[in-house]
């Protein structure tokens, strides 16, 4: 007898300490075990996770104000620019920004060592925080400069807001040029020296809900170590499905979140500051969402593992940049993780960038706050486009 | 005089040349390999132990064959809570030093494998490498 839940059935039987919640890694066995039909059946949730770097993440802070009062025209936090075109003591910090004395790539391969990233980890860490601000003074606001820190309880809010995130699949990143290559994709070493890969496959969340049935606004989830929302589609949401040479559907990919929570609630194992040598600084966030198993397809594709779940091997030395399309073939999140793979007539170590221990870790703690009755499922209030949507991504033209 | 420890670097041209046996038998020193590795790329690293009456001659016939000589004195050290066990060193570490543990992906580092090449604190994406001098 096939399945079928809603939100409300499985929330009651969270608050009852009833629901049976397990995590992509487990569902997985079970389904080889028992099959879909009797897997759905059986379970309510299925949890995920992902750890990497996320560059668009951020967030807006409201500092408080001051006596006399300052209409904060330029902020500084630890040396690093905040953007300040908005109210008065209100800031956002996103997490590529970086100090303006910072070399950058002039000291190519730059290191950038400290960035946005870097101020919310030790923002969210409770160490104190160096606050600059400057402005030219009104008759409300008169105070033309402050210099002082903050510290995370010390100001009103902090709310980490991070307009595309957790990103479906990625390429697998190679170099087929002959120097050394510095990419967010991490260092790749010249003719096919290494091959980097950055979801944690079987765990992914979005890999989890290709067709987005369950995932929308108001989604409630792991973020940063705190409960978070996704609160709308992220930037460059363009879901599909990557096809293989017959033309057959592989897997998700191209879909993104736009999340958001109280930077309060996270902690700084979940947000870490993170350099990329060559190409900048940026964080990495832990992501988790939960999968409702309303039915019997939804479950069968939050059991897909990492057999089935491919990447595109892209050349980041000319096509990448160059925005030229094709790949070099597709490889499978197992292929990957089991530390090479044959590219070319070519046995190429892999290296992932994304922790697939600790995407492992957020699967088992969303699936521990689901089970003590600490983490309600958010029912959204609309769906995100999934690949029927046939939303594509425009190039940016430039004209005379 | 007490033996030194040095790190010799070979690049693919020098790797499979038969260097230690120059040092001996030509220079008369005494040799202990604490590690020798060659990577993919087929460039070695060799971690000795070297001492003898012709140590400066020795080392200045490494350095003509094109051999990189440095003296070992620094460490390097994970910051165990730091590292994410994300994986990205692991291509780069020249002897297997940090690996990943295969099914469970954490990433081990074993010291006494570290020739410090220093690799790791470039690609190390949250700097949880670190030198000890
Ligand atoms: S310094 Fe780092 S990369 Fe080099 S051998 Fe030691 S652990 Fe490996
Ligand atoms: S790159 Fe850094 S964080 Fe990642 S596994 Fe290696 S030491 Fe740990």
């Amino acid at each position: 007898m096939s399945v079928e839940r809603t939100y409300q059935d499985i929330n009651e039987r969270i608050k009852k300490g009833k629901a049976v919640v397990l995590t992509a890694e487990e569902v997985i066995s079970k389904v080889k075990e028992k099959g879909v039909t009797r897997t759905a059946q059986e379970v309510d949730v299925v949890t995920t996770g992902t750890f990497g770097p996320m560059c668009s993440s951020g967030v807006f802070l409201n500092f408080g104000h001051s006596a006399p009062r300052i209409k904060m025209q330029k902020v500084w936090l630890n040396n690093v620019p905040a953007y300040s075109g908005i109210a008065a003591v209100d800031a956002y910090l996103g997490v590529t920004e970086l100090p303006e004395d910072d070399p950058l790539n002039s000291n190519y391969p730059g290191e950038f060592r400290y960035g946005g990233g870097h101020v919310i980890e030790e923002l969210v860490a409770r160490k104190p925080i160096k606050l600059k601000a400057t402005s030219y003074g009104t008759d409300c606001y008169p105070r033309r400069e402050i210099e002082t820190t903050i510290t995370l309880d010390e100001i009103n809010e902090a709310i980490l807001f991070n307009p595309r995130n957790c990103y479906q699949n990625y390429n697998c990143a190679v170099n087929l040029g002959d120097r050394t290559i510095y990419t967010y994709m991490g260092t790749l070493k010249p003719r096919l020296g290494n091959a980097n890969y950055s979801t944690s496959g079987q765990l992914s969340p979005l890999l989890k809900d290709p067709h987005f049935k369950t995932i929308g606004i108001g989604t409630r989830i792991f973020l940063g170590g705190g409960m978070g929302y996704v609160v709308w589609n992220g930037t460059q949401h363009f879901p599909g499905t990557l096809k293989d040479g017959n033309n057959r559907d592989l897997c998700g990919a191209g879909g993104t979140l736009s999340v958001m929570g109280d930077l309060k609630q996270m902690s700084p194992r979940w947000l870490v500051g993170t350099s990329f040598r060559g190409y900048g600084a940026t964080l990495t966030v832990g992501v988790g969402l939960p999968i409702p198993i309303l039915n019997e397809e939804i479950l069968y594709y939050a059991a897909k593992t990492d057999e089935e779940l491919y990447a595109p091997i892209v050349d980041y030395s000319d096509a990448y940049p160059n925005r030229k399309p094709g790949n070099l073939g597709l490889v499978s999140y197992a292929e990957l993780k089991k530390g090479t793979i044959r590219i070319m007539d070519k046995e190429v170590p892999t290296g992932p960038l994304s922790s697939y221990p600790r995407a492992r870790e957020i699967a088992h703690i969303l699936k521990e706050w689901i089970e003590k009755g600490d983490f309600l499922l958010g029912e959204p209030s609309q769906l995100l486009p999934g690949p029927a949507a046939g939303l594509s991504g425009k190039p940016l033209n430039e004209k005379e | 005089m007490a033996p030194e420890k040095i790190v010799l670097r070979f690049s693919a041209e020098t790797a499979d040349k038969p260097i230690i046996y120059h040092l001996v038998k030509d220079y008369d020193l005494i040799i202990n390999i604490v590690k020798a590795s060659i990577n993919p790329h087929k460039e070695g690293t060799m971690v000795l132990e070297l001492s003898g009456e012709k140590y400066k001659e020795g080392i200045s016939f490494l350095r003509k064959q094109g051999i990189t000589v440095q003296p070992l004195t620094q460490e390097v050290v994970r910051n165990e809570e730091r590292c994410t066990s994300c994986g990205a060193c692991t291509v780069h570490c020249p002897t297997q030093a940090l690996y990943m543990e295969r099914p469970s992906m954490e990433v081990k580092f074993d010291g006494d494998n570290c020739i410090v090449c220093l690799m790791c604190l470039k690609v190390c994406p949250v700097q949880a490498m670190e030198v000890r001098i």
